[in-house]
C-alpha cells in the first residue's frame, strides 16, 4: 500500500510538472508578454520599449531556462541596468543583491508575485482557495449525502412510485443549470419580489463570517446542480445491485427489506458512484465561478477568471499547479477509496 | 421464531399449481396443473429441460416470482400451512429458517463485499435471535460440517477468494445454518467440475440423511438425479408428465417423453456406429405456442391424431406400482418393452492418414504477481507440459478433464491465438505451431476451425444468420462472387439441416441447438481437415445433444474431418471418440483407445473420473471414490506427479515416488499411454470402475 501511494506521488508530480510546463509555455507566448508589458509599463510603448522591458525582467530568456528558473533548479536572472541598479527575479524591492538567494521558485516556496492584485501568488491563492475550500465543504455535506439518499431510495425498488417521482426530482435538478436555479432563489428568497427575505442574495460577507443567512443560497445552487448527477449513477448503481443474485439470496434467507437495502445492496451499489463523487470536487473547484460571480464570493475560480483575463501569468500557473494537484490528489483518494469499498480489488 | 409446530403430513404439498407471468402483451403460463407431495426425510427431484417451469415451481414455493410473476391456482402447503395466506412477517419466518434454497451460481449467489463468516451468522441471529457469539460458533460448526478446511480462515474470507467448489459448499452452509425442514436445490451442481460435482453430491446426501431434511432436488442430469433422490417428477413446457418413485421411473417409465429423454443420453453401451442415440424431433414449444392437449403431442412416437390433441389430460396412475402417474392417455396400450427402434448404423470409419502431430507442445504464461499495478515478481503457469499425440484423418480424439486442466490452452495455440512455448505441431508437413492466426494462410485458417462451447454468444446478434456464414466464406477466400458464395452458404444450411429460410433470421430469432448449427456451419465453411469442438453441447438441453452431436458424426464421416472433441462429460466422450486423452494440470496422464482408457487399467485421475460421472441407469454399479479438495492451482503445481495431492493410490508406491518425481510416460502395449509411477502389478489389479449388475 504504501509504495502505491508513493508510486502515485510520483506520478502525481510528473504530471504536474507536464501540465505547468504547457501552462506556461502558453502564458509565455510573446503576444501575451508584449500585452503583460503594455499594461504594466506604458500603452504607447514602441517595439524596442517593450523588447527593452521584457529583458530587464527576465521575460527573454530562452523558455526551458524561464522555466527552471519558476521552477527553481536554475539560479534567478539577475540584471543590471543603465544607472548600475541590479535587479533580479530573486531580489526583493528592498533588499541588497548580495543577500538575495540564487534559487528562488516554487520548490522554495516562491509563487512570484501576481501583476493583478500586487501581492504574492502564494497569499493570493492560498486565500481563495481556503474560501472555496468552504464552498466546496458546505456543497459535499448538502450534495453527497442528498444525491445517495436519492439515489438508494429510486434504486430499491425500481419502477415503483417512489422511484419515477425522484428520478424526476434529480433529472430536473442537473437541467437547471446554477445560473437559472440561482437567480430563482435570489428572486424567491432574497428579494422584495416575493417577499420572504430568507436569506441574503450576496455571500460577499460570508468571506469573513460564514452564518446560515449569507451561505445558504450559493451553497444550494451547487448543489442542487450536481445532485441530480450523483443520484441517477447511483440509482442505476443501485437497481443494478437489486436483481442481482446475492439479494435474492438474502431475501430467501429472510432478511428484512430494510436489511437487504443497508447490509447487503449499499456498500455494493456505492462502488460505482464513488467515483463519480470524487470526480466533483474538481469540477468544483473551477466550476463554482459562475456561483461565486452570481453571489459575489472571491473565492477561487473568481482569481483564476481575474488571472486569465488579465493575463497574469505568475498567477496563472500559480491557480493551475493548485488545480493540477487537486485532480490528482481526490483521484488517489478514490482510488484507494474504492479498494476498501470493493473486497475483489486489492493493492499488492 | 421458532419453527412451525410438528406435522405429521407431507413437508411440502403443492395441489394443482398453476403459475404465471404477465407481460404487456399477454399471460404467459409457465407452470400448469403441477402436483407434488415431499414426505418428511425424503428427496424428490425436479427434471426438466430448460424452460420447463421447474425453477418457477422452486420460486413458487419460495412465494418469490417478482413482480411480474403470480401464482393462477392451486395451493403450495408447507406442513399443513397454505403459504399464500401467510403475511410477509409469516413468510420471512419461514425463509431460510424453515425452507433454504441452494442455488445454481455459487459465485453470484453470495454477497461479493461482505465476509463469509458475516453471511452465514445473519440467518441464525434474524430467526433465532441468537448473540454474535453463539452465530459464530455456529458458523464454524457448519462450515466444518461441510467439510470445508480451516473453517476459521474461510469464516474470514471474501467469496471471490474461494473456488467455485468451496463458494458451493459455503451456500449449502448457508442453507444448513438454521436446519431447515425442507432444502430446495436449483441445479446446485451445474456450474461445478465432475469431481467436485461428485463431492457437493454426496456431501448433500450426507447432510441431508443427518439432519432428516426433506429436499427438492432440480436439475436437468438424470444421472445426477438417480444418485441423489428417492422420488421424481418429469416435468415438460410447464406440466409435470410422469412422477413416481426413481425405480419405476428409471425402470417402467410410461410417459413417452420421459421413454424419449432416456434414449437421448449416451448411456454406457450407446455406441455411435451399432446403436447411435435417437434424438428427439422438433423444438421444445415457447410457452404461449403450447399446442391443444399433450403438449408434448406434436414431438412424440405414440401421437394419435383426435385423441391427444383434444383437451386437458389428467395424470392416471399406475397400477400395481406405488404412487406412480402418468400424463399420457395412451399409456396403458404402448408396448413399453419393446426394443428400440435402431436407428440408422453405420461403418466405422477407418481412420486415414496423420493430419495433426503435437510433438512436446508446451506452454507456459508468465503474469506478473502482482496483477494491477505491474512489477514485482513474475510467475510462470504452465498450462501445457510436453504434449505428444498424433490424430488422424477422419478420427475423433477426444480431450477430457477438468477446467483448468489447460484443454483450452491447448485449442488456442493450435488455433494460432497464442504460439507454443517449445515444442512442435505439424499440421500435414507443415509446422504451425509458432505462426500467430493473423500470420497464417487462409488455407491453413479455414482447415483448422472451431466450435464453440456457448453458442449464445459465438453469433453477431446483428447479422443474419447466412451474412455471417457468407462472412466466413469470403474470409476463407471459397466461392469467386458473390452468387457463388451464396449457393455454397445455402449448401451450408441444408449439411446442418436447417431450413433455408433461416438464412435471413437474425439469431436472436433462433433456439440454442440451431444456432449451435449455425456454429458448425461456420466452421465447416472451409472445409476443415481438423474441428476442434469445445464442449459443443454442454451448453444445449440433453434432447438437442443427441441430435446435435449426431449431426457432428455425420459431417464428419461425409468430409473426413479430424474432430478435436474437448469435454469433461465422460458419457459422451464414450460415446463418440475413438480415441480419449485424459489431462490433468497441463500434464496428458493418459492416452489410449476409448475401450482402453475406459477399462482398468486406469490411470487413477481417470478412474476417479469415471466414478464421479452420474450414470442414468440403475442396473448401473459404480465404485464410489471421492476426490478430496480442488486441483491445485496451475501458478504453484505440486512437486513430483500433479495428481499426487488428491491419488488415492499414492501409498501404493514405494518410497515416496509421487511426492518428488513427475512420472515418466509408460506404454501398456496397443498405444496405450499412462503417466504413472504404479507398478505393474498394482495397475493390472484395478477393478473396473462401472459394472453393470448381473440381471
Amino acid at each position: 500500500m504504501g509504495l502505491f501511494i508513493l508510486r502515485r506521488l510520483g506520478v502525481m508530480i510528473l504530471t504536474a510538472l507536464c501540465l505547468t510546463f504547457i501552462v506556461f509555455y502558453l502564458t509565455n507566448l510573446y503576444p501575451n508578454l508584449e500585452k503583460l508589458a503594455k499594461t504594466q509599463g506604458n500603452f504607447r510603448m514602441s517595439d524596442e520599449a517593450v523588447q527593452s522591458w521584457l529583458g530587464a525582467r527576465g521575460y527573454m530568456e530562452p523558455l526551458p531556462v524561464k522555466y527552471g528558473e519558476w521552477l527553481g533548479v536554475l539560479p534567478g536572472y539577475v540584471n543590471e541596468a543603465d544607472d548600475g541598479k541590479i535587479t533580479g527575479r530573486c531580489i526583493a524591492v528592498n533588499m541588497a543583491p548580495e543577500d538575495a538567494p540564487t534559487f528562488c521558485g516554487v520548490i522554495q516556496g516562491y509563487w512570484g508575485n501576481s501583476t493583478v492584485f500586487k501581492d504574492s501568488v502564494w497569499n493570493i491563492v492560498s486565500k481563495r482557495l481556503g474560501l472555496t475550500g468552504w464552498l466546496m465543504l458546505a456543497v459535499m455535506m448538502v450534495m453527497v449525502p442528498g444525491a445517495l439518499i436519492l439515489g438508494v431510495l429510486a434504486g430499491m425498488r425500481e419502477g415503483s412510485k417512489l422511484d419515477r417521482t425522484l428520478s424526476t426530482v434529480s433529472i430536473a435538478s442537473t437541467a437547471t443549470p446554477e445560473y437559472v436555479s440561482g437567480v430563482i432563489f435570489i428572486a424567491l428568497f432574497a428579494s422584495s419580489a416575493v417577499g420572504l427575505k430568507w436569506f441574503k442574495g450576496t455571500a460577499t460577507s460570508a468571506m469573513d463570517d460564514i452564518t446560515w443567512v449569507n451561505f445558504t443560497l450559493p451553497v444550494i445552487t451547487i448543489a442542487l446542480y450536481g445532485m441530480g448527477y450523483i443520484a441517477r449513477m447511483t440509482r442505476a448503481s443501485m437497481t443494478e445491485v437489486m436483481t442481482a443474485q446475492y439479494i435474492r439470496t438474502a431475501r430467501l434467507k429472510g432478511v428484512s427489506f430494510p436489511n437487504i437495502v443497508l447490509k447487503h445492496a449499499l456498500r455494493n451499489a456505492l462502488i460505482a458512484p464513488f467515483t463519480v463523487i470524487m470526480l466533483q470536487i474538481p469540477w468544483l473547484l473551477n466550476g463554482v465561478v459562475i456561483v461565486e460571480t452570481l453571489f459575489n464570493y472571491k473565492g477561487f475560480g473568481w482569481t483564476l477568471v481575474q488571472a486569465a483575463s488579465n493575463n497574469d501569468i505568475e498567477l496563472l500557473l500559480g491557480v493551475s499547479v493548485v488545480s493540477v494537484f487537486v485532480v490528482l490528489l481526490t483521484q488517489l483518494i478514490s482510488d484507494i477509496g474504492y479498494v476498501y469499498l470493493n473486497p475483489r480489488i486489492r493493492i499488492s | 421464531m421458532s419453527k412451525l409446530g410438528e406435522y405429521d403430513g407431507p413437508v411440502l404439498e403443492i395441489d394443482k399449481l398453476s403459475i404465471s407471468f404477465f407481460t404487456r402483451l399477454r399471460e404467459i403460463p409457465a407452470v400448469m396443473d403441477f402436483s407434488v407431495a415431499v414426505q418428511p426425510g425424503e428427496a424428490v427431484g425436479l427434471v426438466g429441460e430448460s424452460g420447463c417451469g421447474k425453477s418457477t415451481v422452486a420460486l413458487g414455493v419460495m412465494q418469490d416470482l417478482g413482480v411480474n410473476g403470480r401464482v393462477v391456482g392451486g395451493t403450495i402447503k408447507f406442513k399443513g400451512r397454505d403459504l399464500a395466506e401467510m403475511s410477509k412477517e409469516e413468510l420471512r419466518d419461514i425463509r431460510g429458517n424453515e425452507i433454504a434454497m441452494i442455488y445454481q451460481e455459487p459465485m453470484a449467489s453470495l454477497n461479493p463485499a461482505m465476509k463469509i463468516g458475516k453471511q452465514l451468522m445473519e440467518v441464525p441471529m434474524i430467526h433465532e435471535g441468537v448473540s454474535k457469539e453463539e452465530a459464530y460458533a455456529r458458523a464454524l460448526e457448519v462450515v466444518t460440517d461441510v467439510k470445508l478446511p480451516d473453517p476459521e480462515r474461510m469464516l474470514n474470507s471474501f467469496p471471490h477468494q474461494l473456488s467455485g467448489g468451496q463458494q458451493q459448499r459455503i451456500v449449502i452452509a448457508l442453507a444448513l445454518m438454521s436446519k431447515p425442514s425442507l432444502l430446495i436445490l436449483d441445479e446446485p451442481t451445474t456450474a461445478l467440475d465432475v469431481t467436485v460435482e461428485a463431492a457437493v453430491v454426496e456431501l448433500v446426501r450426507d447432510l441431508g440423511k443427518k439432519y432428516g431434511t426433506s429436499m427438492l432436488f432440480i436439475s436437468h442430469n438424470l444421472g445426477l438425479i438417480l444418485e441423489t433422490c428417492d422420488r421424481l417428477c418429469v416435468m415438460y413446457s410447464g406440466e409435470a408428465v410422469e412422477r413416481g418413485s426413481i425405480e419405476d421411473v428409471f425402470d417402467e417409465m410410461r410417459h413417452p417423453y420421459t421413454q424419449a429423454l432416456f434414449r437421448s443420453i449416451p448411456l454406457p453401451g450407446a455406441d455411435k456406429n451399432a446403436r447411435p442415440l435417437v434424438a428427439i424431433p422438433g423444438n421444445f414449444p415457447l410457452p404461449h405456442e403450447r399446442p391443444p392437449g399433450c403438449n408434448f403431442g406434436p414431438r412424440c412416437d405414440y401421437y394419435m391424431e383426435g385423441r391427444c390433441d383434444e383437451g386437458y389430460i389428467p395424470m392416471e396412475p399406475i397400477e400395481g406400482n406405488d404412487r406412480h402417474v402418468s400424463r399420457c392417455l395412451r399409456f396403458t396400450e404402448i408396448d413399453w418393452d419393446a426394443p428400440i427402434e435402431l436407428g440408422e448404423q453405420t461403418e466405422k470409419a477407418k481412420p486415414g492418414k496423420v493430419v495433426l502431430k503435437m510433438d512436446h507442445l508446451k506452454k507456459y504464461y508468465e503474469v506478473a504477481a502482482n496483477a494491477l499495478f505491474g512489477g514485482g515478481d513474475k510467475k510462470v503457469v504452465k498450462a501445457n507440459e510436453t504434449l505428444s499425440f498424433e490424430a488422424r484423418e477422419s478420427e475423433t480424439l477426444a480431450i477430457v478433464g477438468e477446467s483448468g486442466c489447460g484443454k483450452s490452452t491447448f485449442a488456442k495455440v493450435l488455433m494460432g491465438l497464442e504460439t507454443a512455448t517449445d515444442g512442435k505441431i505439424y499440421l500435414g508437413d507443415e509446422e504451425i505451431q509458432d505462426v500467430p492466426i493473423e500470420n497464417r494462410s487462409t488455407q491453413t485458417i479455414s482447415s483448422v476451425q472451431m466450435v464453440f462451447q456457448n453458442p449464445f454468444d459465438t453469433l453477431n446478434p446483428s447479422m443474419t444468420v447466412g451474412r455471417q456464414i457468407i462472412r466466413a466464406l469470403e474470409i476463407f477466400g471459397v466461392g469467386a462472387n458473390d452468387t457463388e458464395r451464396k449457393q455454397r452458404m445455402l449448401k451450408l444450411l441444408d449439411l446442418v439441416k436447417l431450413p433455408r429460410a433461416f438464412a435471413d433470421r437474425m439469431p436472436r430469432q433462433l433456439s440454442g441447438g440451431q444456432k449451435q448449427r449455425v456454429g458448425i456451419a461456420r466452421a465447416f465453411a472451409g472445409d476443415a481437415r481438423i474441428v476442434v469442438a469445445d464442449e459443443p453441447v454442454s451448453a444445449l438441453d440433453v434432447s438437442v445433444q443427441a441430435a446435435v452431436t449426431d449431426l457432428l458424426m455425420e459431417i464428419q464421416r461425409e468430409n473426413k474431418t479430424t474432430l478435436l472433441f474437448i469435454s469433461h462429460d465422460l458419457s459422451i466422450v464414450r460415446y463418440l471418440s475413438d480415441r480419449v486423452m485424459v489431462m490433468y494440470l497441463g500434464h496428458v496422464v493418459e492416452l489410449g483407445t476409448t475401450d482402453q482408457v475406459f477399462a482398468p487399467p486406469y490411470h487413477p485421475y481417470t478412474e476417479a473420473l469415471l466414478s464421479a460421472v452420474p450414470i442414468a441407469d440403475t442396473s448401473i454399479e459404480k465404485k464410489h471414490i471421492v476426490l478430496e479438495g480442488d486441483i491445485p492451482s496451475a501458478m504453484n503445481p505440486p512437486s513430483g506427479c500433479p495428481f499426487q495431492t488428491r491419488c488415492r493410490w499414492k501409498d501404493k508406491v514405494a518410497g515416496g515416488l509421487c511426492d518428488t518425481q513427475l512420472p515418466p510416460v509408460r506404454t501398456l502395449g496397443g498405444k496405450h499411454q499412462i503417466k504413472c509411477h504404479l507398478s505393474d502389478e498394482e495397475l493390472a489389479g484395478m477393478e473396473p470402475v462401472i459394472k453393470v449388475a448381473a440381471e
